[in-house]
């Protein structure tokens, strides 16, 4: 408590004065099956067939991994990635390590939900004092859109969501944020939790250099914390195949109207 | 035991995902012999709390006040989650709006509830609590046994149909147990599109793709949406050009959407924009390449040229709109 104390009117005292911008941030990053994956499932349909797919990091991860970037250098400070998988995610981490992050951890373990992801990343974060931590605004393959808003609770830390914009300026983050059916602009004091919409910035394409220092950068593996089980992904379904396209000549194309009336009467 | 449902309401008005959302709330209050408590948070008038009670609302609990006027996911969590305390609650519902995608995760883990979200299913109680979600961006479903006793399912808009099921309206205040310290995001400044139908809400949408050729042509896209009272969108490279606003561009990385109708026009139908676009109910593709891949996905299509087939198709629907 003493050293918290210490911490915070050091810091309170002195922001104005040392280093006031300096910035220590967490990118989440996953790794996800690139955008264009034929989506098939193996083990009587218990399994995501990764047979011939491409691994990536998802994109909006990428765009938060680049707004962190963006933001250190302008102010000074680092940007540290953690990722929830196994050795097969590490071609993604160092991609990551490749476009500028400073060092990179890999908790050791399958992601089996998002509540366990959160479970380990707030385990690991909770000590080190991050300024921002960012994620993307959900995977692109579970989707979820949770991992924000679940380690925000757990690091007792606020949490945005879908930010197009963040700005930081005397310990305080200006941002912007998709509402349904508009935008929010808002402010909140750090630490903060937020997740990365598209148009937060454009994705960085790493060059030689940068993937010849990802080679020497940390990539930190670390066994998990014990995990609660809160949900289980039992199996796997795919959508049921389109009937087939009904074709209506371009001549009488006012039939559609007609159809879409009386027959699938959806107008 | 009883079911919690989020009531969501902007301006003081709740919005269609909202009556799904209790909707859903009382069908499985009646499935699982429990009631439905709602909880609403906002200045909501009581005439329009007790729109909840016409879905099954067995008791409203009303949270109102100059503070929650704002979202606040961290606040409005807590609001939710102290409910759930006092109500005994063990499932709830919350629709996977923006603001409801910022507040159920955080619901989940004060309550340490596992989380499901993108639901489309009823749960299947006949063995533990399975839903169905939606993943790979609509690409595939997942069914998720959810474990723990205290559950929080986030269910997909647009998904599940208004159930009429009216009860007396029986409305509470409540607190919340919310104080200054819960409010940690200070709002500056709030910008929605008005007059226009926001594309996630939207029964039937219209899309134009690069198609379209240029901005100026968008006329007829707009022309078909307003007597359909359809709301427009468009694919990536047509927002990239900025022909189109960036809040209409659709797909993996856009919005996604599931209207009852989705007309597709000059839109190839690249698996990336078919992912934001294929749970509608009914796709149409107009394209004048009959290899178009949209045409696989799509329920009618016209293979031909838009600035011909458009016309005949606003001269026909303004026909039926009378
Ligand atoms: C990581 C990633 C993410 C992406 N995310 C998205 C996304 O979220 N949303 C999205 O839309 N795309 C996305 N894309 C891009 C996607 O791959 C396609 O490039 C894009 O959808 C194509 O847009 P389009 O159909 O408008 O244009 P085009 O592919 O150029 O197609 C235009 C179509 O119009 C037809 N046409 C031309 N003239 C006429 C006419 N006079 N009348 C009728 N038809 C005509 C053509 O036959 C053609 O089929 C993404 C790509 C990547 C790599
Ligand atoms: N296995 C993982 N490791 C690290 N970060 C993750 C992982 N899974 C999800 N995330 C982060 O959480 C965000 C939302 O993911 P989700 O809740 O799964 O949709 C992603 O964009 C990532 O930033």
């Amino acid at each position: 408590e003493f050293a918290i104390f210490l911490k915070t009117k050091f810091s309170y005292f002195c922001l104005p004065f040392i280093e006031a911008e300096s910035m220590k941030i967490l990118v989440c990053v996953s790794n996800v099956p690139d955008t264009t994956t034929k989506v098939t499932f193996t083990d009587n349909n218990t399994k995501f067939n990764t047979a011939g797919v491409q691994f990536i990091i998802n994109p909006y991860d990428e765009l938060a991994l680049t707004r962190a970037l963006e933001i250190t250098e302008k102010q000074g400070g680092t940007v540290s990635t953690v990722t929830v998988g196994l050795a097969d995610t590490d071609a993604s981490i160092r991609k990551a390590l490749a476009i500028g992050a400073t060092d990179a951890t890999r908790i050791n373990a399958e992601p089996t939900s998002a509540y366990f992801v959160a479970e380990q990343i707030a385990a690991y974060a909770k000590d080190q004092a991050f300024d921002l931590i960012l994620t993307g605004r959900e995977s692109i393959d579970y989707n979820g859109g949770q991992v924000a808003g679940l380690l925000g609770e757990m690091l007792g830390m606020p949490s945005v969501n879908v930010i197009t914009k963040i700005d930081i300026e005397n310990g305080v983050a200006t941002m912007e944020r998709d509402i349904d059916g508009g935008k929010e602009k808002l402010s909140c004091k750090l630490p903060l939790v937020a997740s990365a919409q598209k148009d937060l910035t454009e994705p960085r394409i790493p060059n030689m250099r940068g993937i010849m220092a990802a080679r020497t950068k940390p990539l930190n593996v670390i066994e998990p914390v014990a995990g609660e089980l809160t949900s289980a992904t039992i199996g796997f379904d795919l959508p049921a195949a389109k009937g087939g396209v009904k074709l209506i000549p371009a001549e009488q194309a006012e039939q559609l109207i007609d159809l879409l009336h009386n027959e699938a009467k959806i107008i | 035991m009883s079911i919690l449902v989020f009531a969501e309401s902007i301006d003081g008005v709740f919005k269609k995902s909202t009556f799904e959302a209790v909707s859903y709330g009382s069908e499985v209050a009646k499935k699982t012999s429990s009631t439905c408590v709602v909880v609403s948070i906002g200045n909501v008038d009581d005439s329009k709390l007790a729109e909840l009670a016409n879905y099954g609302a067995d008791k409203i609990v009303s949270i109102k006040g100059d503070k929650v006027s704002n979202f606040s996911a961290q606040a409005y969590a807590k609001a939710i989650a102290t409910v759930a305390s006092a109500e005994g609650s063990n499932i709830i519902v919350i629709s996977n709006t923006y603001s409801g995608k910022s507040v159920s995760p955080r619901v989940a883990a004060k309550l340490k509830a596992g989380i499901a979200s993108g639901v489309i299913s009823y749960p299947d109680t006949s063995s533990g609590f399975k839903v169905r979600r939606s993943v790979f961006s609509g690409k595939a479903f997942a069914d998720v046994d959810v474990k723990t006793v205290t559950k929080v399912i986030a269910i997909t808009p647009n998904t599940f149909d208004l159930v009429t099921n009216s009860k007396p309206a029986n409305i509470v205040a409540a607190d919340g147990g919310l104080s200054d310290a819960d409010f940690v995001t200070q709002t500056i400044e709030v910008s929605r599109v008005t007059g226009k139908i926001p594309l996630t809400e939207a029964e039937i949408v219209i899309s134009g793709g690069r198609g379209m050729k240029g901005p100026e042509n968008w006329g007829m896209i707009e022309e078909l949406a307003t007597i359909l009272g359809a709301a427009t969108a468009c694919s990536k490279p047509v927002s990239d050009m900025d022909w189109r606003p960036h809040s209409e561009h659709v797909g993996q990385t856009g919005i996604t959407i599931k209207p009852n109708l989705y007309i597709a026009v000059g839109i190839s139908g690249a698996i990336q924009h078919l992912a934001g676009v294929s749970s509608s109910k009914v796709i149409v593709a107009i394209n004048k390449d009959p290899e178009a891949p949209f045409f696989k996905a799509a329920d009618y299509g016209i293979v031909g040229d838009a600035f011909e087939v458009l016309p005949k198709i606003i001269e026909a629907a303004k026909k039926l709109k009378g």
